[in-house]
């Protein structure tokens, strides 16, 4: 038997449940799961890997029925392993029903709701859309070590 | 025939056009509805199914080690 380097596979998962803390301090809401939002971006926007809270720059405007802030994230499956990645996806589709956008739009930022400052999570990018008195709806990838929303390979 | 949602009120299908499209890629699968009164645009709905997102674009952020 040899000695094999590795980042511990649970470690990725409690990664992902805040268990580990590497920074000099750790500021936490609550002591229950967090709450997540999901915002639409124009097209013509710039978000991207240098986000680090939600903020409205380049979000829909709220009009056509859609509600700045975006909409609420369903999280009912936890955190797991699949494989050595730890992943998570959310547990329903998003959707915004009677919407006209105002504008072209070709983004959904990700963000932790339950922080005080709204912290960026993710930006995941699409086809560039343009709803009117429609419905869009954002269905969520398999939830697998390739395809997870979020994974930690 | 059902009703339509519009620019103008409910409206019944019979009395618009329709036009449908889909995007199918590595990363998403799409699919879209247009409802025309003439050239006017009067409905537009469309349905992304996330795939898998590509390395080095916009979800690199959320995947780690990699």
């Amino acid at each position: 038997m040899a000695n094999s380097q590795a980042f511990c596979s649970q470690a990725k998962v409690d990664l992902m449940n805040g268990l580990h803390a590497f920074g000099a301090s750790v500021i936490r809401a609550g002591t229950t799961k967090d709450s997540f939002k999901a915002a639409l971006y124009l097209a013509s926007a710039s978000r991207g890997a240098a986000d680090t809270v939600y903020n409205t720059t380049g979000e829909l405007a709220g009009t056509g029925n859609y509600t700045q802030g975006g909409t609420a994230v369903t999280n009912a499956t936890a955190p797991t392993l699949d494989g050595t990645t730890a992943i998570w996806t959310p547990s329903a589709s998003l959707s915004w029903a009677a919407l006209t956008s105002s504008g072209a739009f070709d983004a959904m930022l990700l963000y932790n709701d339950t922080s005080a400052t709204d912290l960026a999570v993710a930006v995941f990018t699409f086809g560039s859309q343009n709803i009117v008195a429609g419905t869009f709806t954002l269905t969520m990838p398999v939830n697998a070590a390739a395809t997870a929303l979020l994974r930690i390979a | 025939m059902p009703l339509i949602q519009t620019t103008h009120g409910e409206m019944d299908e019979s009395l618009l056009t329709k036009r449908e499209g889909t995007i199918d890629n590595d990363n998403e699968l799409t699919t879209w509805v247009e409802y025309y009164i003439g050239d006017e645009l009067v409905h537009r709905s469309a349905h992304v199914t996330l795939k898998k997102w590509p390395d080095g674009l916009g979800a690199l952020s959320a995947v780690f080690g990699q």
